[in-house]
């Protein structure tokens, strides 16, 4: 069951769900905080539906303030590169050039692909540590080839 | 206040103490971050370093977590883009008020994000998502810092030119502050007691080396030691003996001076961008050499380093009846403390020039000072004036020190001084620029006319009290301090600071930076403090830039109220020294430097430094630089 634990989580860093910082996460988790990775991750999705509702209502508004999407989006891609959500970092950066440019376009079509990668990852997670709970205490976390 | 503020930074102290042997481990970090994620991310990171984690999703919080615990903490965290305070602000408010070791994050790793957060001081800057490895090191900041207070402290106890070796320090802003930090005054005492100098080396060597906190009052006795002897005599010896302060040792005084010089050096520097000029305008005619000293001041502040060029300009526009909260107000408190320790020896002339009654003079300085100062600086003031030759207060009363911090500070502190106290937050101590134990009249005229940055400074912040400032002071000046000309009318206003500065400030800090001024105009000529009164409407001004640099010190308000009591009457002095005292003992951690503004420009002095959260800071006129924080 270890195994599969590891190859599920092998297989999110190949596809590019997962990064660097999520393993540094895995690496704090210890005893005395045995669940860290599964709190932290918690932690992100409850508090970044707020921040997705930020920038919901600014993309709202007519005519776009690109200097507050952009604002918002930099929380937001501040607090997903925390736990590593690789993919959802990558849109949004993409997100804030289109607010650069002030393409509103641009930031909405892009928008659509954050919140996409946004609950992929989400329900990827999910599983993974549903799968962890069940597979019994995780092993020092170790590096995806 | 008293009791709560000292056992605080007792603890701290001790604790700070107790973790030197297993350094880095224990390490007491602060870490601000409003994206909860990360921010438990930190604290585990941190936990994991085994360093002492305290978490905080608000600068304001931080702040005020900074102010309370003096000394309990080694270094700060921030992130830079936080929705309550801007991340730079709180660093400097820090700096000022604590001077402490801050290191800045933020997912944005732009080229001009990071090069701001070199200029207003961070130690380091890390680019999110941050990794433990990143985390592992931030000891050595703490390490850093503390080395270079050291360091001042063996150069004044060589002997070598005093001012030469500080002179390298302020060019950068970190290393400034870092020099401020003197060592815990506790520390010093327990270790080097009676010693004058050389022993103290030592301890160089020492991770956690005792910091001698400047509190306003210290720093008040301090400059008026200062002004005694003439800026140009002044040694660390002779100031020491002068300061008759138990357990201070020659070294503290040594870096303190070296601190004071550099600050100094700023004022006179930016006296160029006639920062005075725009002030004086309205005021009479004496006030012109006062303003133009303001102008030196800031210049000089600016240029010993101490006060990041974003406050200098802060401090310009303020000058040029600009309001300009935000991080501007943080440095203009800063800038007065500095101006009054640059322009000591002008002042000091100025001043007896310019009052015939020392005392007014003296008092003047106050008023520029933000209200905080009142009550504190009133109090000293009226001291002051009536102890003429007492110019060593016994420092350990609260109350009294303050009173006599006032006192003697309004001699030998220039305007700046004043000025920063307003700003600063405690800063009650209204700094002796004047040279004269004549606090009640000489300050509020010195204030007035001397700091004619001070005047710009409130006005900076408090966009409303600047008329009244640049009316009051003019008044004060004139009237050579009649007693309680101002002061009368004031006295009505006396009220805690509150009251008067919502009115009149906008900023929380410049309510107190206003009342102290108005204290310290009135009070010089009569004993009482009254006088301040009337001249809170231009303290009121002040406050406004004190208050901007403490970053969360929310002293400086409170120490405003109080401020404002005290000057009614000199009775009440005690209490609001009191007040303010416990307020400043919260900023002197760190503050010397460039913190003069903040709390008290007499903590910055005293302080020396690090623990403490922005900022930033003696109440007199060094925390002046925080005056935004302060209403935190």
């Amino acid at each position: 069951m270890q195994r599969q634990l590891a190859n599920m989580k092998q297989s999110l860093f190949d596809q590019g769900y997962l990064d660097e910082q999520f393993i540094q996460l895995e690496e704090l988790q210890d005893d005395t905080n045995p669940n860290f990775v599964e709190e932290v991750v918690t932690l992100y999705y409850r508090d970044s539906v707020r921040l997705i509702q930020n920038i919901e209502n600014a993309l709202d508004k007519n005519p776009l303030d690109f200097a507050k999407l952009d604002s918002h989006m930099h929380q937001f891609k501040g607090s997903s590169s925390s736990i590593g959500a690789r993919k959802v970092k990558i849109e949004c950066t993409q997100f804030r050039e289109y607010c650069r440019a002030g393409n509103g376009e641009g930031c909405k079509r892009t928008f659509q692909q954050v919140k996409k990668e946004y609950a992929t990852l989400k329900k990827k997670l999910e599983a993974y540590f549903q799968f962890a709970r069940q597979a019994g205490p995780i092993e020092k976390a170790c590096r995806p080839k | 206040m008293d009791p709560m503020s000292i056992s605080t930074s007792s603890a701290s102290w001790k604790s700070g103490d107790g973790v030197s042997d297993q350094f880095p481990a224990g390490l007491r970090v602060l870490v601000v971050d409003d994206d909860p994620t990360c921010l438990r991310i930190l604290e585990k990171m941190l936990r994991n370093c085994l360093y002492e984690v305290t978490k905080c999703s608000r600068a304001e919080v931080a702040l005020k977590l900074l102010r309370d615990n003096k000394d309990g903490f080694d270094v700060v965290i921030s992130d830079v883009h936080m929705p309550d305070m801007d991340g730079f602000k709180l660093l400097e408010h820090i700096g000022l008020e604590m001077d402490l070791p801050v290191i800045m994050m933020s997912a944005d790793d732009s080229k001009n994000v990071v090069m701001k957060g070199v200029t207003h001081g961070a130690c380091d800057y890390l680019i999110k998502p941050v990794r433990m490895e990143a985390l592992k090191n931030i000891w050595q900041h703490v390490v850093r810092k503390k080395k270079h207070e050291w360091k001042d402290k063996d150069y004044e106890q060589s002997g070598s030119v005093e001012d030469g070796e500080r002179q390298q320090k302020p060019s950068e802003d970190v290393d400034y502050s870092s020099s401020a930090n003197e060592g815990n005054w506790k520390s010093s005492k327990k270790r080097k007691d009676e010693e004058d100098e050389g022993d103290e080396r030592d301890d160089t060597s020492t991770l956690k080396k005792p910091r001698v906190v400047w509190s306003v009052e210290l720093h008040q006795q301090f400059v008026t030691a200062v002004n005694q002897l003439g800026i140009d005599k002044a040694v660390p010896k002779k100031i020491l003996e002068l300061m008759n302060v138990p357990g201070l040792t020659r070294e503290n005084v040594a870096s303190h001076l070296q601190k004071y010089r550099l600050y100094l050096k700023r004022l006179s520097g930016q006296h160029h961008n006639g920062l005075g000029n725009s002030f004086m305008g309205p005021t009479d005619p004496t006030f012109g050499p006062m303003s133009s000293l303001n102008g030196l001041e800031l210049q000089a502040l600016t240029s010993t380093g101490q006060l990041p060029p974003q406050s200098l300009a802060t401090i310009q526009a303020a000058a040029l009846g600009r309001v300009a909260n935000n991080k501007s107000a943080v440095s203009v408190p800063l800038v007065d403390q500095r101006n009054i320790f640059s322009f000591e020896s002008p002042k000091i002339r100025f001043v007896e020039g310019q009052q015939q009654h020392n005392n007014n003079k003296q008092v003047n300085l106050l008023h520029g000072i933000p209200t905080n100062m009142d009550s504190k600086q009133l109090a000293a003031l009226h001291q002051s004036a009536q102890s003429f030759g007492n110019i060593n207060m016994p420092i350990h009363s609260q109350s009294t020190q303050s009173n006599s911090v006032m006192g003697q500070m309004v001699q030998p502190q220039s305007r700046a001084q004043i000025l920063n106290e307003i700003n600063g937050s405690h800063a009650l101590n209204i700094p002796s620029s004047v040279g004269q134990p004549v606090f009640s009249q000489a300050i509020p005229s010195a204030v007035l006319g001397r700091n004619g940055i001070d005047n710009v400074r409130v006005q900076t912040h408090a966009s409303v009290s600047q008329p009244s400032a640049l009316v009051d002071f003019s008044r004060s000046q004139r009237a050579e301090f009649p007693g309680n000309n101002t002061f009368s009318k004031g006295s009505g206003g006396f009220i805690p600071n509150y009251d008067v500065f919502s009115d009149l400030n906008q900023n929380r800090t410049d309510d107190w930076g206003l009342q102290s001024v108005g204290s310290a105009f009135d009070a010089p000529q009569h004993s009482n403090l009254q006088g301040r009164l009337d001249v809170a409407p231009s303290v009121l001004v002040q406050p406004g830039f004190s208050s901007d640099q403490r970053r969360g010190h929310v002293r400086t308000p409170s120490g405003n109220k109080v401020a404002f009591s005290a000057a009614d009457g000199l009775g009440n002095n005690t209490n609001l020294g009191q007040q303010i005292k416990a307020e400043d003992m919260g900023f002197q951690n760190g503050l010397f430097p460039d913190q003069f503004g903040q709390d008290d420009l007499m903590s910055a002095l005293l302080k020396p430094q690090q623990e403490g959260l922005v900022p930033v800071e003696s109440d007199f006129g060094f925390d002046g630089y925080h005056l935004d924080n302060l209403p935190v």
